[in-house]
């Protein structure tokens, strides 16, 4: 099953704290109801939205999957902005 | 038995004294959210990178995540907001502690092997092997972010550290710019 999303961000490659950093800034970009769909292939990263959405208020985590590619482990989350 | 008691004295119900008491509790509820403010205080005393490295993660993630962030920069910390080291009008001590300390975060050690600056060296290219941002990468971003950075003035005036040795838009403050953002953080860290 697909998640609907509105933009992509590629945090591929990226470590503690840049995935959650530049996510951030993208949602900034985004009206309430969008949502962000992040790929990262930091494995932190999938307790880091967790942590981020259990604080912020303005976020909400649609869904979290994890793809098994030939390069490793990818990480995909999707943030809805909700205010 | 005293509520309805003292209901009956002043003529109202007992539901109306108790819609009056949740009133009251919401009102002084709201003022204890306001004393907590979404912010975190990270007091940066050492001038050590793998310390300062994680200080700084902090600071930028809790930005991130919505927080504000407030760092405090005192003692050894002063050597990681510097930008270059100055001789001038300083008196031996402090000319001494110019030069035993890092001119600035470039030239950190670490706080375990740094064998002369070797273990840092290393630290930053096992970093960078692994694109985990710099240091350098992280001040920039912190302040990028609207992370407050403030120098202790005290510790600054103690190390002959002059105000043009720092970095540009610093804040200086005391003990109180510290607590008055601790009071009111989520949580403080000394690192």
């Amino acid at each position: 099953m697909s998640t609907a999303f509105d933009k992509v961000l590629d945090a591929r490659g990226m470590n503690c704290p840049m995935p959650l950093v530049n996510a951030r800034k993208e949602i900034g970009t985004l009206n309430p109801g969008q949502v962000l769909k992040v790929m990262a292939t930091d494995r932190g990263s999938v307790a880091d939205f967790q942590g981020w959405v259990k604080v912020a208020k303005n976020v909400e985590l649609v869904a979290q999957e994890t793809e098994t590619t030939d390069a490793g482990s990818l990480y995909v989350h999707y943030i809805k902005r909700t205010a | 038995m005293e509520l309805t008691m003292e209901a009956r004295a002043t003529g109202e119900s007992p539901s109306s004294e108790l819609a009056a008491r949740v009133m009251e509790l919401e009102k002084r509820l709201a003022l204890l959210e306001e004393r907590s403010e979404d912010r975190v205080t990270i007091i940066v005393f050492s001038g050590d990178l793998d310390r300062v490295m994680a200080a700084f993660i902090i600071a930028t993630g809790a930005a991130a995540m919505g927080q504000q962030a407030s760092m405090f920069f005192t003692f050894w910390g002063l050597s990681v907001v510097k930008k270059q080291a100055s001789f001038d009008g300083k008196t031996v001590l402090q000319k001494m502690m110019a030069m035993m300390s890092p001119a600035s975060s470039q030239a950190l050690p670490v706080s375990k092997m740094n064998y002369f600056g070797v273990g840092a060296k290393m630290l930053r290219a096992m970093m960078k092997q692994k694109n985990v941002s710099s240091l350098e990468d992280l001040i920039a971003l912190a302040r990028e972010m609207g992370v407050r950075m403030i120098a202790c003035e005290m510790s600054r005036d103690v190390m002959g550290i002059k105000e043009s040795e720092l970095m540009p838009g610093l804040e200086c403050g005391g003990v109180a710019t510290f607590l008055g953002d601790a009071l009111t953080s989520r949580a403080s860290l000394f690192i």
